[in-house]
């Protein structure tokens, strides 16, 4: 049922990593997207592959879970893989040869690389969302985005978008289904037809939900008003971000991983 | 109309672990003609049930038939290997949906929520022309529809569904579906969200059409007043199952059922039921205020205006 | 606690000068008392609710929630903070993903400490009983649940009142009943002053006193007893009595020595009695 998504992909437990602040793990997050680049040699890689597996062992949530990720982008991979391996110039005589089509050691090494780099990579971001509660995680930005209020960057407004939006994914989904099967009773046909027609067919559906939406925008800031909201101005909050010594060792551990893909 | 339910059964999630058996084996007949109210509190799957007699929702078990016609029969997404195949295939499958949602109509709770044309006119016409009539016949049908929902055509056809007072949205969105003549209505919760004033009109409405049209009618509903009130048969649901079936006056016999699962009998239920433990000798069955008011008239001998015995 | 002098209110988008969606409203409300607001759909009823908490400005007259002015609009938050408001629709009121945070939402906006903010949001959560709920999602719960979630994010503010704007209307008979048993609970219990608004007369029976709405007026008002015996004028703006009451009104027409005042199942059954 269309309730069930879950946005983020949350994996509830209650291990190190999980325990770790927000704040640490968005950070600790980006070094490691940086790191990806840095390294080009196969021993490197391995520094990488030992630190996000340990990373992964540590926060309890089931390999197979943190593989299931991988699936919606596995297209993604496959085609990058192909177009490095074909297009990539190479010095010396072909690999392989058929017609135009020519395959140069270069080819196969950087596509082997760059498939590597996309798996790590994607492996590297979930492990963020699927320890880190979406509103750890907006808290999380809140604070990093803090110190560039001062530019006139609305942080506190884009961390409460992001929690509204959040709650109410899965509202704006169930309502999406409801309004979908009433219109399907008086005849409606989302499912054939050219794609002129089927986007045609999505009128009776999205006037509804925008009207409803904004009902609801509307209400809900009525609601919010009437509870004392007033921007982020004199507000403060129930749960506090703290670091403890969890987060210390996490820096450290970070900053050696760094420092080792730097020099390799 | 007949509706013939077989052993339909619908399991959401099979085989994970959210599984879920919505509907548990129902068997059910409700006859042509009839006014049925289905009973129920949230969760026991009155609305899953519903959705199937409409064809949005697909049994993972049993069958459905219409008078005579097998709704359920057919609705499978087949994987044939041949493209034109699969065409031909998808194709008899809409027409099939089209003919179950023209022999069936179903209206959802708050349907006011899914109007969406720049006229009433427009919005009432979207099943018919859905249906493939001409623009002709569909206005002809919309004038029908209207009438029979107690809105005047000229008076409202160019106005704005997003104008009107809640309990006229409403009206309109009902219209939009008898605009398709459905030998079945069915209402999700009518009367959700009204005053009692707009209760009254709509569920007189209602009564209405099932009288001068002989439609079948069935009416998912949390009333039970309402409910005593209007229907003739009343069907309660509990677990995916179908927990008494009959006259509301057998149904509501079963105080101590209904409350077991979490349910209400009307006032004058209860009253009935006091009375008669204090020894009072009268019908326990009664449910409506005029059956009560004559009831205790004759048996503390007086005459009420009409003179009717209880 | 509440009180309105010779209130009017006009939309800002109404045309005619002389069209009043709340005609001279005159009303008193006293500490721990729990009124009921009924009314058909556009009576006015909800426009009120929005006056009390200053979401709307009266167009003439005054209104003061615990001695304040809602005009004055430098006492807007404190008048908020004392008059909590509970909304008709369960969904567009909670703002958190998680039920806990949602509570935290009023307190947080009121600037207090964060030790303080988790004390009344656990002691908020208790007093609805949804202790057991604090770290779900609000889109796994019932529409009774949310209801109840929606006022816990109320009592944390620790409100002198609570207005509630048609909190049953979308919810089926077992939120109802949760909902009004939550309700009744906090005014008894807490002696919190409740406004109650809502068309299902049932709901009424319980309440201290009775306003009748109709047209932007107070029509009818007294103690459930005093209102539901006046079934020909409740009838006449399209309102309902409870069938007992009906029934007690009817039978005492032709000729039963009945008070035609009952409102509960037991009560006319015992003058029943006295008649046999």
């Amino acid at each position: 049922m269309l309730r069930d998504i879950t946005i983020g992909q949350y994996y509830a437990s209650d291990s190190v990593i999980h325990r770790m602040d927000p704040r640490f793990k968005i950070v600790a997050s980006m070094l490691y997207l940086v790191s990806l680049f840095l390294v080009d040699q196969i021993i490197a890689y391995l520094a990488v592959v030992l630190f996000i597996g340990s990373v992964i062992k540590l926060s309890r949530v089931p390999v197979g879970y943190v593989l299931k990720g991988l699936k919606p982008i596995f297209l993604l991979i496959v085609f990058a893989f192909v177009i490095n391996i074909f297009l990539t110039p190479g010095q010396g005589s072909p690999v392989f040869e058929v017609g135009f089509i020519k395959i140069y050691a270069e080819g196969i090494e950087r596509a082997f690389f760059m498939a590597i780099r996309l798996i790590l990579l994607i492996i590297g971001t979930s492990m963020l969302t699927l320890t880190t509660s979406p509103i750890e995680l907006t808290d999380g930005i809140e604070y990093l985005l803090n110190p560039f209020k001062k530019i006139g960057l609305p942080a506190h407004e884009l961390a409460m978008m992001m929690t509204i939006a959040l709650r109410f994914i899965p509202t704006l989904l169930e309502e999406t289904d409801k309004i979908m099967k009433a219109q399907m009773a008086r005849g409606a046909d989302f499912e054939s037809g050219n794609i002129m027609n089927r986007a045609k067919a999505l009128i009776p559906l999205l006037v509804p939900l925008f009207i409803s939406a904004f009902r609801r925008a509307d209400e809900l800031a009525m609601a919010m008003e009437a509870r004392c909201y007033k921007g982020g101005e004199g507000r403060t909050r129930m749960k506090v971000l703290k670091y403890s010594v969890l987060d210390l060792w996490g820096v450290g551990i970070v900053t050696l991983y760094m420092a080792i893909c730097v020099v390799m | 109309m007949s509706i013939k339910i077989t052993d339909l059964s619908h399991i959401y999630d099979r085989n994970t672990p959210n599984e879920t058996v919505a509907i548990d084996q129902i068997n059910l007949t409700i006859e042509s003609g009839q006014f049925v109210g289905l009973i129920g509190h949230t969760g026991s799957g009155k609305s899953t049930l519903i959705q199937h007699l409409n064809g949005l929702l697909k049994p993972s078990e049993g069958e459905i038939v219409v008078s005579g016609y097998n709704i359920t029969e057919g609705l499978d997404q087949t994987h044939s290997k041949k493209r034109s195949q699969r065409k031909k295939e998808a194709r008899a499958r809409k027409k099939k949906l089209i003919e179950v949602r023209r022999r069936v109509g179903l209206v959802f709770q708050y349907p006011e929520y899914q109007l969406f044309e720049e006229t009433v006119e427009k919005d009432v016409a979207f099943g018919p022309l859905n249906l493939g009539l001409s623009d002709a016949d569909a206005i002809e049908r919309v004038k029908e529809a209207l009438s029979l929902v107690g809105m005047d055509y000229n008076d409202y056809k160019d106005r704005s569904p997003f104008d009107l007072s809640g309990g006229q949205k409403r009206r309109v969105a009902i219209a939009g579906v008898l605009a398709m003549k459905p030998e079945v209505l069915i209402l999700d919760e009518p009367t959700a969200g009204l005053d009692p004033k707009g209760r009254d009109e709509i569920l007189g409405q209602i009564k209405h059409l099932h009288e001068k049209e002989g439609m079948t009618v069935i009416i998912v509903s949390h009333s039970m007043e309402d409910m005593a009130k209007i229907s003739e048969r009343l069907i309660v649901m509990n677990r995916g199952r179908i927990v008494l079936d009959g006259h509301p006056k057998e149904v509501f016999k079963h105080i101590d059922r209904l409350e077991e699962i979490g349910l209400a009998v009307p006032q004058i239920s209860y009253l009935a039921r006091a009375l008669v433990e204090k020894g009072f000798d009268i019908d326990p069955t009664i449910l409506t205020v005029e059956e009560a008011t004559q009831c205790l008239a004759q048996k503390l001998n007086r005459k009420t205006k009409s003179g009717e015995l209880c | 606690m509440i009180v309105t002098e010779n209130l009017y209110f006009r939309y800002a988008d109404e045309k005619d000068e002389n069209c009043f969606a709340l005609k001279n409203v005159n009303i008193k409300i006293k500490d721990g008392e729990f009124v009921v607001i009924i009314g058909h759909n556009g009576s006015g009823k909800s426009t009120l609710s929005k006056l009390l908490n200053g979401i709307y400005y009266p167009t003439q007259g005054k209104i003061f929630i615990d001695q304040l002015d809602t005009s004055d609009e430098s006492l807007i938050w404190e008048i908020r903070k004392r008059a909590g408001m509970v909304f008709q629709n369960p969904d567009n009121q909670l703002v958190a993903t998680i039920v806990e945070e949602d509570v935290a939402f009023g307190p947080e906006n009121m600037g207090l400490s964060s030790a303080e903010i988790r004390l009344r949001v656990d002691e908020a959560l208790d007093s609805v009983s949804m202790g057991d709920f604090k770290r779900k999602p609000p889109h796994h719960l019932s529409g009774g649940q949310k209801q109840r979630v929606a006022i816990a994010g109320i009592l944390a503010m620790k409100p002198k009142c609570i207005i509630f704007d048609e909190p049953t209307a979308m919810l089926d008979p077992s939120g109802r009943k949760e909902v009004m048993e939550t309700i009744r609970y906090l005014n008894a219990h807490d002696r919190m002053t409740v406004v109650h608004i809502t068309h299902f007369m049932d709901e009424a029976v319980h309440a201290d006193r009775i306003l009748v709405m109709d047209e932007g007026e107070i029509v009818l008002e007294g103690t459930p007893k005093e209102v539901f015996s006046q079934v020909d004028t409740l009838k006449s703006i399209g309102l309902d009595v409870p069938q007992v009451t009906l029934l007690s009104y009817e039978l005492k027409k032709i000729g039963f020595d009945l008070s035609g005042e009952n409102l509960t199942v037991e009560e006319l059954v015992e003058e029943l009695c006295q008649l046999k």
